[in-house]
């Protein structure tokens, strides 16, 4: 199969979100479209799979036009999407989500269901097991079977959306082997939307990029990384580099003595951790490897079992989430509005909810508040609005300016989720801003490379267990994705337990 | 087993059958992701609505079918107000159980007290000779045979059929539904409909069966709310809800039992135990109560007891889904 | 400016809309059973606000039925469904009555006692609603509702056994001491209470607007989660929003029970639900509260008039202000489905939040 598209244009109010796409992908091939957040390759890849309909332009399949409506009818065209976070569903078994939607009668086949998908996890050497719920898989695990999934209904093409986020580098090569095999033997076009230049580098053949909803490049593999970032900004920008600072002599702002914390499904046992002003600590590790839990612990919002913990040399041991907030420590959760932001209600309501504890609200004076802030953090967005009104980068930024100007602590999971290259890099500007006056910062990210551009010190966290990665300068992305899948020999140089 | 013992609990199984069926309709609808928060008044406007058609045509059937066009219409009201309108479920739920209930008085007033046809008890031949069983489940009418077919018919519907898989999915993650090519406010739609005139029969099943008639204080108050807890206790699964409704209607029994009996007890405390029941179901279901009391078993038991007393709610229960 | 006139000139058009729809509706049901809808509507408005000598029996409505509506709005700011406040009202009328009955004080202290214990009882069965939420994971719908069965059923018990009057269904009329003295002759209601009533419903607009426990039940109730994060103690938050409504139903259910001057269930007298309903028609504007349960307060008396002359009871009045709301709502929906602005340039619309029912999101502490 080979997929041309035509002249595709969509709009949004305002925005042109693709202006003029022209591009043709042939059978076999792996193709990388690349691109920043709002680039427009969301958009684009949403037309291709059937999630969104294109106001202009056609898509031709071998050679003929084709028009489809809703994700299903572009399944029956042979083309597939996997989402970043696969749509399937959560109480259902392995086996249920394999046969849903596949039209197989009014009573399905459970049996040959099974066969077939043991045939296609077979041939990967995908781990599935039939009668899994999907709530216990990884992300990885769902990936896998969604690709199965779309193989079985025949799909010749298919879209990846950022599949190599909180995946670890195994399954990460897993992934890649299984798409290059699909590539070469079935002929299947494989179209993988990334913003991780080491991922396109390893697996694309061409790479197309967009930029400002326009085709801005189109070339073969291979190209360097520094190539391919000039054609996705036009320019060349240079790595964060951090200045070499000597943490020992600066004071402890947050200590963990022989903390152990557990939920219903995971404990991690004995945890200790001397958080320095000035010190960045990144959390590594897959979804529910035990960091995100930890981090809530630090902020008072899990109980722990056992262990001490002190900020500023006051010990917070029954103490919930405002005895730490009192103590100064400042937690963000990942997702802004469902943690953090209150739709509903304005800037200004928000600012008079933070400022102060009087009985009596100065509306007056959380108005002005809230005025300067919006100044300061170029917020673009009225006092007046409601939240929900403000785009998400915005949105970032009124946390932000909600947050204590010095805390003595802050505690952030996945600080730049959903943040385009610039937000996140505004983001890490203001972070270490306050790091440079004393903050101690903990932070958790799905992104390796977050954590190693900006940690002080990493820890990886793998099933509860917790390792420190010993020099974090001479330490790259490759290693840690090998670190948070559990396989810690893979990792050039010794590590130890912390 | 004697005569008491077999009539107490073919009286169980008679007086849980309204119960069984709004809950099972209820099910049907949450699972599709809708809350109809109007259970208690449309089943007391279907149950009114039914027996008054039946009295005026003097056709059993008419009345039934009434009683459900109530339950559906009620049902309709509350999926257009959440999937068109946008309106809150619980907001349009609670609104219409209040004015169904006070439709029901000020349309019913003139029937109060009226003698009505009733539907006829059809022993199952054969099965109702078996011993034990038979009187207990095999001899009633069709409502109570329905009820069994319900219970059975929702679980395989959802659990073994395609569009069951679909329905479900509807509940729990819409944006996968779709994505499957599940139209999912269409079959949200149906399925609260479909939800809503089983309450509607639930109704019929009260008035022209198991508490005949019409009254100024409607005998049948207080059962919607009851059928909805029902379906939380049931955690959403047929089996489950089936046995929640015995459950409840074997207290009612009971305590009609003592009130009958010598012993000295205060009458009316009586009723308040199946609220007391209720509480107390609901909160070994929602705090994880049960799950911790499961932790004293040995492991295989554990784990099995464990799957069955599951009672996660559909995912996307009371959340609006748009396409796009 | 020019938009925000718009605003308001739709809103009111639909609101006047969805009050003629209702009167319509309510009209055919009328007919449906055989009766003549002006001469319903016509001895509605004569029972009640049409002739000035019967005001005080609006007034008798009135003042319960604003407080109630009134704790109403405030759990509801904090996204609590109390459905419980019927209980409330009745357990408050409980707690009255053991004052009124077995406290042998003279009125002037006899009153306040019954309306102080009034208010403890109310708060003390919202708590145990409320606690039943945050701590035990009860849905507030199904705690109040059962709780409403229990406190009905406790009356039922009172009244039928330890303080029976008699006959199984009130107690003994309370003393001269135990009960609201009337204003005059002709106006049997204390015009004290109103103008309690009056001021609790200004002091309730101020605190709500104007202090950081209003603004708290605000974000609580708009998403816990996020409110806690922002520095508000969400759990004790619902909590008080449980015990203020309890207070203010407490003190509606004595105010029935001390102006009668006997205990007589049902108790609540069915109040409790109709402040449900005007708190959905007022939304979080605690302002119209009076207003609101003033019209509600006029159909509610206008309709004792119905028995007499049409055969009918308060059941219509009932349909009535049930059909309004309900209108009400779904022609807010209708009213933003048809003026559907377009979306802001480049930023999606989004819709309010439906709030979650049975799905509990674990918010507290």
């Amino acid at each position: 199969m080979n997929i041309e598209l035509k002249g595709i244009h969509k709009r949004f109010g305002p925005v042109h979100a693709n202006n003029d796409i022209n591009l043709k992908f042939g059978e076999g091939r792996i193709v990388g479209i690349l691109g920043e957040n709002g680039a427009g390759k969301s958009t684009l890849m949403k037309i291709l799979s059937g999630f969104q309909p294109a106001d202009e332009g056609e898509i031709w399949i071998d050679g003929q036009p084709v028009n489809y409506h809703g994700p299903q009818a572009a399944i029956a065209h042979g083309i597939g999407m996997l989402q970043q976070d696969p749509l399937d569903v959560g109480a259902f078994t392995v086996l249920e989500n394999f046969m849903y939607g596949s039209n197989d009668g009014f009573i399905p086949n459970r049996n040959q269901a099974r066969k077939t998908l043991q045939q296609y996890t077979r041939r990967f050497g995908f781990e599935l097991n039939p009668s899994t719920p999907i709530n216990e898989l990884s992300i990885a695990q769902r990936q896998q079977l969604e690709i199965v999934r779309l193989l079985a209904l025949g799909v010749k093409a298919m879209i990846l959306d950022e599949p190599t986020t909180g995946i670890s580098a195994e399954q990460k090569t897993m992934l890649f082997d299984a798409l290059r095999e699909l590539a070469t033997n079935d002929g299947m076009i494989v179209l993988l939307v990334s913003h991780k230049l080491e991922d396109v580098i390893a697996l694309c053949n061409e790479v197309a990029v967009l930029r400002g909803g326009r085709i801005v490049g189109e070339r073969q593999m291979p190209a360097t990384a520094q190539e391919l970032v000039t054609m996705m900004f036009g320019e060349a920008i240079k790595p964060q580099t951090r200045a070499v600072v000597d943490l020992r002599k600066a004071k402890p702002v947050l200590s963990l003595q022989n903390v152990s914390i557990s939920d219903g499904r995971l404990h991690v046992d004995d945890f200790s951790l001397t958080l320095r002003a000035g010190e960045v600590i990144g959390f590594a590790g897959l979804d529910g490897s035990g960091q995100e839990m930890m981090m809530r612990t630090m902020a008072g919002l899990h109980v722990l079992d056992s262990g001490q913990i002190r900020v500023h040399d006051r010990g917070l041991l029954r103490a919930g989430y405002r005895e730490f907030a009192e103590a100064g420590v400042t937690y963000c959760a990942a997702g802004r509005t469902e943690e953090g932001l209150i739709a509903g209600l304005t800037l200004t309501e928000h600012m008079a909810l933070v400022q102060d504890n009087n009985v009596r609200i100065d509306w007056g004076k959380a108005r002005a508040t809230m005025d300067k802030q919006i100044q300061r953090y170029d917020v673009r967005g009225r006092a007046t609005d409601p939240i929900e009104a403000l785009s998400g980068g915005n949105q970032q930024r009124v946390l932000m300016a909600l947050i204590p100007e010095k805390p003595i602590v802050m505690v952030l999971d996945n600080p730049t989720r959903g943040l385009d290259v610039d937000s996140a890099r505004w983001i890490w500007q203001q972070l270490l801003e306050r790091r440079n006056v004393g903050t101690g910062i903990v932070f958790g990210s799905p992104d390796l490379d977050e954590l190693v551009a900006y940690s002080d010190r990493i820890f990886v966290f793998y099933a509860g267990r917790v390792t420190e990665v010993p020099d974090v300068r001479q330490t790259n992305v490759d290693e840690l994705g090998h670190m948070i899948g559990g396989h810690f020999e893979e990792a050039t140089h010794a590590v130890q337990p912390a | 087993m004697n005569e008491t013992t077999l009539n107490l609990l073919s009286g169980i199984v008679r007086n849980a059958t309204p119960l069984v069926i709004a809950a099972i309709g209820e099910t049907i609808t949450e699972r599709a992701g809708v809350v109809n928060l109007s259970l208690n008044g449309s089943i007391i406007l279907a149950a009114m609505t039914g027996f008054v058609v039946a009295l005026l045509t003097n056709v059993i059937w008419f009345g039934v079918l009434a009683a459900m066009l109530v339950g559906g219409l009620v049902a309709l009201i509350i999926a257009a107000a959440d999937i068109e309108l946008k309106q809150d479920q619980v907001a349009v739920g609670f609104v219409l159980t209040l004015l169904c209930a006070d439709m029901a008085e000020f349309l019913g007033r003139d029937y109060i007290g009226e003698r009505g046809p009733s539907i006829a008890n059809t022993p199952i031949p054969g099965l109702a000779q078996v011993p034990v069983l038979g009187p207990i489940f095999f001899d009633h009418d069709w409502t109570v045979y329905l009820s069994y077919v319900l219970v059975f018919g929702t679980w395989y519907w959802l659990f073994r059929t395609s569009p069951g898989m679909a329905h479900r999915a509807i509940g729990e993650r819409p944006e996968a539904a779709y994505a499957r090519g599940t139209r999912v406010n269409a079959r949200r739609y149906l399925y609260t409909v479909i939800g809503g005139m089983l309450v509607g029969l639930a109704g019929a099943a009260y008035s022209l069966k198991l508490r005949l008639g019409w009254s100024a204080q409607p005998s049948m108050d207080g059962d919607g709310w009851i059928a909805l807890a029902i379906v939380i206790f049931g955690g959403w699964h047929p089996f489950r809800v089936l046995l929640g409704a015995y459950l409840f209607a074997g207290l009612r029994t009971l305590s009609s039992a003592i009130q009958r009996s010598d012993i000295d007890f205060p009458i009316t405390l009586l009723n308040a135990l199946p609220w007391l029941l209720m509480i107390l179901t609901l909160v070994l279901v929602s705090s994880g109560t049960l799950e911790r009391l499961t932790r004293v078993l040995p492991g295989p038991a554990q784990r099995r007891l464990r799957a069955f007393l599951r009672s996660d709610p559909p995912a996307a229960l009371g959340t609006r889904f748009e396409p796009n | 400016m020019q938009s925000n006139l718009r605003d308001n000139l739709s809103q009111f058009a639909f609101a006047l809309l969805a009050i003629i729809a209702s009167l319509l509706l309510t009209s055919a049901l009328v007919l449906l059973i055989d009766r003549e809808p002006i001469e319903v509507f016509q001895t509605l408005w004569e029972g009640s606000v049409g002739r000035v000598d019967r005001l005080d029996g609006v007034f008798n409505f009135w003042i319960p039925l604003t407080l109630a509506s009134l704790g109403l709005v405030v759990t509801f700011r904090a996204g609590l469904w109390n459905i419980g406040v019927d209980g409330q009202m009745t357990v408050g009328a409980i707690f009255a009555t053991g004052i009124a009955l077995f406290v042998p004080a003279p009125g002037f202290l006899r009153i306040p006692l019954a309306l102080a214990a009034a208010m403890i009882g109310g708060a003390l069965w919202a708590l145990l609603a409320g606690v039943l939420k945050t701590r035990l994971g009860v849905n507030e719908i199904f705690g109040g509702v059962a709780l409403n069965a229990v406190a009905g059923i406790m009356t039922n018990f009172l009244v039928g056994n330890w303080w029976s009057g008699g006959n199984a269904t009130s107690t003994a009329p309370f003393e001269e001491a135990g009960r609201l003295p009337s204003y005059s002759d002709d106006f049997s209601t204390s015009i004290t209470m109103i103008v309690i009533v009056t001021l609790i419903a200004i002091a309730l607009v101020v605190l709500l607007r104007g202090t950081r426990w209003g603004l708290e039940l605000k974000a609580t109730g708009k998403n816990a989660r996020s409110a806690l994060l922002l520095g508000v103690p969400t759990e004790r938050t619902a909590l008080t929003a449980f015990a203020v409504c309890g207070i203010l139903a407490g003190l509606a259910g004595s105010y029935r029970v001390l102006h009668l001057g006997e205990l007589r269930p049902p108790a609540s007298g069915g109040i409790g639900f109709l402040g449900i309903l005007v708190a959905l028609l007022v939304g979080s504007r605690a302002l119209w509260v009076p207003f609101v349960a003033f019209a509600f307060s006029a159909l509610m008396f206008g309709s004792t008039r119905l028995r007499l002359t049409q055969d009918l009871d308060a059941s219509v009045a009932k349909t009535l202000q049930g059909v309004l709301v309900l209108l009400v709502i779904l022609s807010s929906g209708v009213r933003t489905r048809l003026l559907n602005r377009p979306a802001t340039p480049g930023e999606p619309r989004v819709e309010p939040e439906p709030t979650p029912v049975i799905t509990e999101v674990k918010s507290y502490e």
